[in-house]
C-alpha cells in the first residue's frame, strides 16, 4: 500500500475542484472497495475524496412516481427504504444479497455501482492484467476462468462486474446523475458501463473527476413484480456465479412487459434484450421462459472453466420467471 | 483415588465447565502473538517469490529502503547466516517441525510460488508492507512441475514409515473383487486445503545478546524451540517460546513455516525487537496447505452385503523441499470386516512449499473417499446403508487383527439414527421435495485413531488450598487448560476453582504439541501421575502430623511447609532422552496390543435447488465414541466445529492453483469460501461417554473426528436427493447441473 492524502469534503463542489485539480484523485465512498485496491497496490490514488458527508444521502420520491437515491446512501439504508421495498423490490433483494451486513453498513449506492472486477488476476499485482496495466495482457485468459463472464467479452478481457445493486438498476432502467466542474448530466445506467473492447482498463463513460450523486429510479408498473435471484457457492458472502434481476407484467396468461437483466456473466450489468423481446406477447409458460433464456445465451462465449455458467444462467432465469408468474397466478386468484 | 483427606465433592470432570481463559479473551486482555508492545519494537514484511522454481538474479531495495521508517531490507546478500534445517529422523521427532528444507535468505533458489525471498523491517507495519512492495526481483525462471492433474500419470509408490504407513494387505484383494458378486469401483477426488485460523500467524522476537524469547503462534513449542536454537546456533536452554494464547491452528501452527524463522532472523539482523504478523495471504503463501488427491476406492462383497474385498489407492502431492505424506487410505484398514484389503499410497512431486497437516490429516480426505464408496455399494445392493455397515463391523481390526481397546461405532449409529429419525427416510434417490428443493438424507462413519505423546507436569499444593499445574500445554482455543484443571480439581479432591493451568511457555515443563488430538490425554495422563504422587506425599505428610480426614489445603498448612510438589517427566537433557525413550517403547507396545480410536456416526439432511444445483445443508446429528468426555461444553465445540469445516470441505472449500504457474490465485477469505453462519444449520451433537479402558480417565482426543466422514455424509446425502453421485469435492452448484 502506498501512502496517500485522505480529505473530507463537505460541499460537492469543493469535492468537484480537488478531484478536478489532482490528477492523481478518487473518490471515496464506503471505501470498502476502493481502500481494498489500495492496499493491494492495484489502485494507487495520491489522494481520496471522501464524499460520505455531502448532503447525497436522502431517497425521495419524485412526481410521477419515480425514486431518487442519493449517491451517499448506503446500501442497507437503501434496502430497508419502505419505498425501495415496496415500489421495487428487485433492488432491494439484489442490494441484500451482496456482500455482508457489515459490508452493506458501509458500501454506497456510488460506490457499489463503481465497484471494480473481482477477476484475481486483477488483484494480483504479480500477474498480467490489461484492465490494471494496459497492454500487460491477460493472466486469466488460459488459467482459473471459473468466474469469468460468457456475454459480452473481448479477447483483452473476461471478467464480470460484480455488483448485485448494478443488475437490478439495469433492469429497472435506472437513470445516474453525474456532476462535475463541467456542469450536470445524465447517463442511463445501461449506458453507463463500457464494454471490454481493447480497453479493459476504461469502465465507464465517466470521466475520472466525474462524481455520482445520484440514481433515479423510473416508476415502473412491472417492478412490484419483482425479484432478485442469485446463485452463488455459499449462502452468504459470496458474489454471484449467476444473478437474475427479472419483473413481469401478465395480462391474464400474456406477458405484457418484462424486464431481464442478468449478473456474473459480462463485464457490464447485462440487460437481456432478446429475452425480453421474445417474452412480450408471449404465453408465460415454461417454455417461453426456456425459449427466451436460450436466445440470450446462444451468443455466450464460455472460458475453460466456466461453461457451467450458460447452463446455470438459462435455468435461473426460466425458474426466475417462473416464479413471478406463479406468484402473479396465485395473486390473481386470491 | 482412594486417600485419607477429605474428597466430599461433586466431580467436576464432565461438567460443561467455562474456559477459564474465556475473559480474558471476550475482555481483551489476552495477548496474542503480535499483540506484544516492546520497547524499540520494528515491523517486518514479507516478500514472496512469484515463479514457482528458479534463481533469484537480481534484488533491487534501493526504493524501498529509501522510504521513511525502513530499517533494513533483509535478502539472501546481507542476511545473517542460518543453519540448515535438519533432516527428518524418527529418533529425534523434533526434526519433523521444519516446514521445508529451504534455508531462506541463505539461499537464491526459489522452490515455490511463495517462498520469501526478503524481508523490510520498518518502524511502523505500513511503512514495512509499502516498502516490501517497492522491493524489485528478478528471477532466472527454471521448469516448474506444478499441474497436479497432469502430473498423476508420473505418481511414485511412497515408502511408509514405523509411525506413518503408506499401504497395507490382507489376503488377495484384488482377486477377491474380480470374483465379487457386487462391485463398486469409483474415483474420488479432493482439492487443496488450507486450516484459516482467525488469527494469522504472527511472531514477536527478541534477543537479548544470546538469548532470544519469542512470542509465536504456535501448536508446537517445544520442537520451535529445538528447531530455533538448531537454525541461529545458540543452546536450547537460551530460547524461550511463549505462547499462552494461540487464535486456532487446524495443523497449521504445528510446525515451524518461514515466517518465525525469518522474524527471529531479522531481530537478530537489526538488533531490535521484531515483530512479524502475516497477511492472509502470506498465511497461503508460506504455510503449507492439505495435499490434493485422487483417490480410487474399490469394494467387492457378496449379495449379503459382506464385504469380501476392499481397494483403497490414493495419490497425493509431496514436494522436494520437505513435508510429509498425507495417509490418505488408512481409513480402509480399520473400518470394515472385508476378508481381502489393500492399501496404498503414491505421490507425484510438484514445485510446491511441502504439504502439512490439516485437521485429521489422511483421515478426512480418505474417509470422503471410502464412506461414499459404501454408500455406493448400499445403493448398489438395495441395502439400507447402516444395516450394511453394520453387517461388516469387525470385531478385530480388520487388517492385523489386534484388539480394539474399544469400539462402540454400533452403539453411535443406533444413538444417532434416534436422535435424526433416520428411519423415516425414503431410500429411493429424488423422491422427496419440498417446494423447489429436492431433500435427502446421508450418513457416515466418522473415526480417528488414536496415539499419544509424552508430556511433563509439575503440581504444587500450597498451604492456601490452591493448586498450580505447570506444563508447557498449547491453549489454542479449546479449552486445554480448563480441561486439565478439571482433571487435577477431581484427581487432587479440591474445587476447580482452586487450580490454576500455568500453560504456553516454552520454560515450563515440557509438554505435548497440540497436535493429532493427543495433547488432552496426553497431558491429562501426566497430570493423573502427578496429583497421585501427590496425594500419597499427602498421605505421608497426614499420618506425620495426624491430620487425616483433614483438607488438603490444612493438611499442608499444619505440616508448616508452603507447598508441596510433584513432577512427572524430567526437562534435563537425559530426562528428556529417557522420556523419548519411554515413550518410543510404549508406543510400540501400545500398537502391538491395540488399535484405538475415537469414531461416531454423522447423520444429515441436505436440501438441493432442482433449478440451480444450489445445495443448503439443513439438520445434522453426529454420535460419537470419544470415550470418556471431559468437559460437555468444550467437547460439543470441537466435534462440531469439526462438522463445519467438514461442511466447508463438502461443499465450498478449495485453494484455485493456476495450473500454469502453480500460484494460489484465491488467497484470502473472499476467494477461498469457508461456511459461513448461513451455511450451517444447527448441529445436534451426542456422545456415549463410555470411557476407553487404555486411557487416561477413558478420554480419547476429540480434536479431529468430527470433520472425519463429514464430506461423504453430504455427499451421501446430494445422491439420496438427487441420485446424483459426486466424487469430486467441493460439490459446487456447477457440479449438480
Ligand atoms: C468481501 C466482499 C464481498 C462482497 N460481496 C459483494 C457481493 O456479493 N455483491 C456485490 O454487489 N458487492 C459485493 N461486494 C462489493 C461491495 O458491494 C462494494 O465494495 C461496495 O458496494 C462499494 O461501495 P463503496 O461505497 O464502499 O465504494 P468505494 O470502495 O468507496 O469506491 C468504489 C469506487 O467507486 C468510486 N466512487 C465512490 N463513490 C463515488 C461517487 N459518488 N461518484 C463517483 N465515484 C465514486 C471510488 O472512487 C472507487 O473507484 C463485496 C465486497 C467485499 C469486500
Ligand atoms: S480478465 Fe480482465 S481483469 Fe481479468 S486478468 Fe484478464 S484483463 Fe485483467
Amino acid at each position: 500500500m502506498r501512502t496517500f492524502d485522505y480529505v473530507t469534503a463537505t460541499d460537492v463542489t469543493t469535492a468537484l475542484r480537488t478531484v478536478a485539480e489532482r490528477p492523481g484523485a478518487k473518490f471515496l465512498g464506503g471505501g470498502t472497495n476502493l481502500v481494498d485496491l489500495i492496499r493491494e497496490n492495484v489502485e494507487r490514488p495520491d489522494v481520496v475524496v471522501d464524499v460520505t458527508r455531502l448532503p447525497l444521502t436522502g431517497i425521495d420520491e419524485l412526481p410521477g412516481g419515480g425514486v431518487r437515491v442519493g449517491a451517499g446512501v448506503r446500501n442497507s439504508a437503501l434496502a430497508a427504504h419502505p419505498l425501495v421495498r415496496t415500489r421495487y423490490p428487485v433492488l432491494s433483494q439484489a442490494v441484500l444479497n451482496g456482500a455482508s451486513a457489515q459490508l452493506r453498513n458501509m458500501a454506497t449506492v456510488g460506490g457499489n455501482l463503481l465497484q471494480r472486477t473481482r477477476c484475481p488476476y486483477f488483484y494480483d499485482t504479480a500477474s498480467p492484467c490489461a484492465k490494471r496495466e494496459p497492454g500487460s495482457g491477460c493472466g486469466a485468459l488460459g488459467g482459473i476462468t471459473r468466474d469469468a463472464a460468457i456475454l459480452g467479452v473481448s479477447e483483452h478481457c473476461v471478467a464480470t462486474h460484480p455488483s448485485d445493486m448494478a443488475v437490478a438498476l439495469a433492469a429497472l432502467d435506472a437513470v445516474v446523475e453525474v456532476e462535475s466542474i463541467r456542469g450536470t448530466r445524465r447517463v442511463p445506467v445501461l449506458e453507463l458501463y463500457r464494454p471490454p473492447g481493447d480497453t479493459p482498463h476504461v469502465e465507464t463513460v465517466l470521466e475520472r473527476d466525474e462524481l455520482i450523486t445520484a440514481v433515479e429510479l423510473p416508476a415502473a408498473d412491472a417492478a412490484p413484480r419483482s425479484r432478485y435471484r442469485k446463485v452463488r457457492d455459499r449462502a452468504s458472502y459470496a458474489f454471484a456465479l449467476v444473478s437474475v434481476a427479472a419483473a413481469l407484467r401478465l395480462d391474464g396468461d400474456t406477458i405484457v412487459d418484462a424486464r431481464v437483466a442478468l449478473g456474473g456473466v459480462a463485464p457490464l450489468p447485462w440487460r437481456a434484450a432478446e429475452a425480453e423481446r421474445l417474452l412480450v406477447g408471449a404465453p408465460a409458460t415454461e417454455e417461453t421462459f426456456a425459449r427466451a433464456a436460450e436466445a440470450e445465451l446462444a451468443a455466450a462465449t464460455p472460458q475453460h472453466d466456466n461453461a457451467f455458467k450458460v447452463e446455470l444462467a438459462r435455468r435461473t432465469i426460466v425458474a426466475t420467471l417462473r416464479e413471478l408468474q406463479e406468484h402473479a397466478a396465485a395473486g390473481s386468484a386470491a | 483415588m482412594t486417600s485419607t483427606h477429605n474428597t466430599t465433592r461433586e466431580p467436576v470432570v464432565g461438567a460443561p465447565v467455562d474456559r477459564v481463559d474465556g475473559p480474558a479473551k471476550t475482555t481483551g486482555a489476552a495477548r496474542f502473538a503480535a499483540e506484544h508492545d516492546l520497547a524499540g519494537l520494528t515491523h517486518a514484511a514479507l516478500v514472496t517469490a512469484t515463479v514457482s522454481r528458479g534463481r533469484i538474479t537480481g534484488i533491487d531495495t534501493s526504493a524501498a529502503e529509501a522510504l521513511p521508517g525502513v530499517v533494513a531490507v533483509l535478502t539472501h546478500h546481507n542476511a545473517p547466516k542460518l543453519n540448515p534445517p535438519k533432516r527428518v529422523s524418527p529418533v529425534n521427532m523434533s526434526t519433523m517441525v521444519s516446514g521445508t528444507q529451504v534455508n531462506y535468505l541463505n539461499t537464491d533458489e526459489v522452490h515455490w510460488d511463495g517462498q520469501p525471498v526478503a524481508v523490510v523491517v520498518a518502524e511502523h507495519s505500513h511503512a514495512a508492507r509499502e516498502a516490501a512492495a517497492l522491493v524489485e526481483v528478478t528471477y532466472e525462471r527454471l521448469p516448474a512441475t506444478v499441474d497436479f492433474a497432469a502430473e498423476l500419470p508420473n505418481a511414485v509408490l511412497d515408502k511408509g514409515n514405523m509411525l506413518m504407513p503408506t499401504g497395507a494387505k490382507k489376503g488377495d484383494a484384488d482377486a477377491a473383487l474380480a470374483a465379487a458378486p457386487v462391485v463398486v469401483d469409483s474415483e474420488y477426488s479432493t482439492p487443496q486445503h488450507h486450516h484459516n485460523a482467525i488469527e494469522p500467524h504472527a511472531t514477536t522476537a527478541v534477543w537479548h545478546g544470546d538469548e532470544l524469547a519469542v512470542h509465536d503462534a504456535t501448536q508446537n513449542m517445544a520442537w520451535l524451540r529445538a528447531h530455533l536454537a538448531l537454525r541461529f546456533g545458540v543452546p536450547e536452554a537460551k530460547v524461550r517460546v511463549l505462547a499462552p494464547f494461540v487464535g486456532g491452528g487446524f495443523g497449521g501452527k504445528g510446525f515451524a513455516w518461514p515466517g518465525v524463522i525469518l522474524a527471529v532472523l531479522a531481530a537478530r539482523a537489526t538488533g531490535r525487537p521484531v515483530r512479524l504478523s502475516l497477511t492472509r495471504e502470506d498465511v497461503y503463501r508460506t504455510v503449507g496447505a492439505r495435499t490434493p488427491s485422487t483417490q480410487r476406492v474399490a469394494l467387492g462383497a457378496g449379495r449379503d452385503g459382506k464385504l469380501t474385498a476392499l481397494v483403497h489407492t490414493a495419490v497425493t502431492r509431496k514436494s522436494p523441499v520437505g513435508g510429509q505424506p498425507e495417509p490418505a487410505v488408512t481409513p480402509a484398514n480399520h473400518l470394515y470386516g472385508a476378508a481381502n484389503i489393500r492399501t496404498g499410497q503414491s505421490s507425484v512431486t510438484l514445485d510446491w512449499i511441502p504439504n502439512t497437516a490439516v485437521r485429521a490429516p489422511g483421515d478426512a480426505i480418505g474417509s470422503f473417499a471410502l464412506e461414499s464408496a459404501i454408500d455406493e455399494l448400499a445403493y448398489e445392493l438395495g441395502a439400507d446403508p447402516i444395516e450394511l455397515r453394520m453387517r461388516n463391523e469387525p470385531e478385530r481390526n480388520p487388517i492385523d487383527g489386534k484388539k480394539f481397546s474399544h469400539r462402540m461405532l454400533r452403539e453411535a449409529y443406533e444413538l444417532g439414527a434416534h436422535r435424526f429419525g433416520w428411519a423415516d427416510r425414503s431410500p429411493e434417490p429424488g423422491t422427496t421435495r419440498d417446494g423447489r428443493w429436492l431433500v435427502g438424507t446421508g450418513v457416515a462413519t466418522a473415526y480417528h485413531p488414536q496415539l499419544r505423546l509424552t508430556a511433563n507436569v509439575t503440581v504444587r499444593l500450597a498451604a492456601d488450598g490452591s493448586v498450580t499445574v505447570r506444563s508447557g500445554l498449547h491453549e489454542i482455543g479449546v479449552g486445554a487448560a480448563t480441561v486439565q484443571a478439571q482433571i487435577a480439581a477431581d484427581a487432587l479432591g479440591v474445587p476447580f476453582d482452586a487450580v490454576h493451568v500455568e500453560c504456553g511457555d516454552s520454560a515450563l515443563p515440557e509438554g505435548a504439541m497440540a497436535g493429532g488430538s493427543m495433547q488432552t490425554s496426553s497431558v491429562a495422563a501426566s497430570v493423573l501421575a502427578a496429583c497421585r504422587k501427590l496425594t500419597r506425599r499427602l498421605d505421608t505428610l497426614a499420618r506425620r502430623s495426624g491430620t487425616a480426614g483433614r483438607t488438603p489445603a490444612e493438611i499442608v498448612a499444619a505440616a508448616k511447609v508452603p507447598y508441596i510438589e510433584a513432577a512427572v517427566g524430567s526437562d534435563t537433557r537425559i530426562g528428556k532422552a529417557a522420556g523419548q525413550a519411554r515413550f518410543m517403547a510404549r508406543t510400540a507396545r501400545d500398537m502391538r496390543r491395540w488399535q484405538k480410536a475415537a469414531c461416531g456416526a454423522h447423520f444429515c439432511e441436505v436440501r438441493v435447488d432442482a433449478d440451480t444445483g444450489e445445495v443448503r445443508v439443513s439438520r445434522w446429528t453426529g454420535a460419537f465414541d470419544v470415550g470418556r468426555v471431559m468437559n460437555r461444553k468444550t467437547a460439543v465445540s470441537q466435534l462440531r466445529g469439526g462438522i463445519v469445516m467438514g461442511i466447508g470441505m463438502a461443499l465450498t472449500e478449495e485453494a484455485h492453483v493456476d495450473p500454469r504457474s502453480g500460484r494460489i490465485m484465491n488467497p484470502s477469505l473472499s476467494g477461498y469460501h469457508v461456511p459461513v453462519h448461513a451455511d450451517i444449520p444447527p448441529i445436534d451433537i451426542a456422545y456415549l461417554d463410555e470411557p476407553d479402558p487404555t486411557m487416561p480417565l477413558g478420554l480419547l482426543g476429540i480434536g479431529e473426528v468430527g470433520i472425519t466422514g463429514v464430506a461423504a455424509a453430504v455427499a451421501n446425502a446430494i445422491h439420496n436427493a438427487t441420485g446424483k453421485r459426486l466424487r469430486d469435492l467441493p460439490i459446487t452448484p456447477a457440479k449438480l447441473l
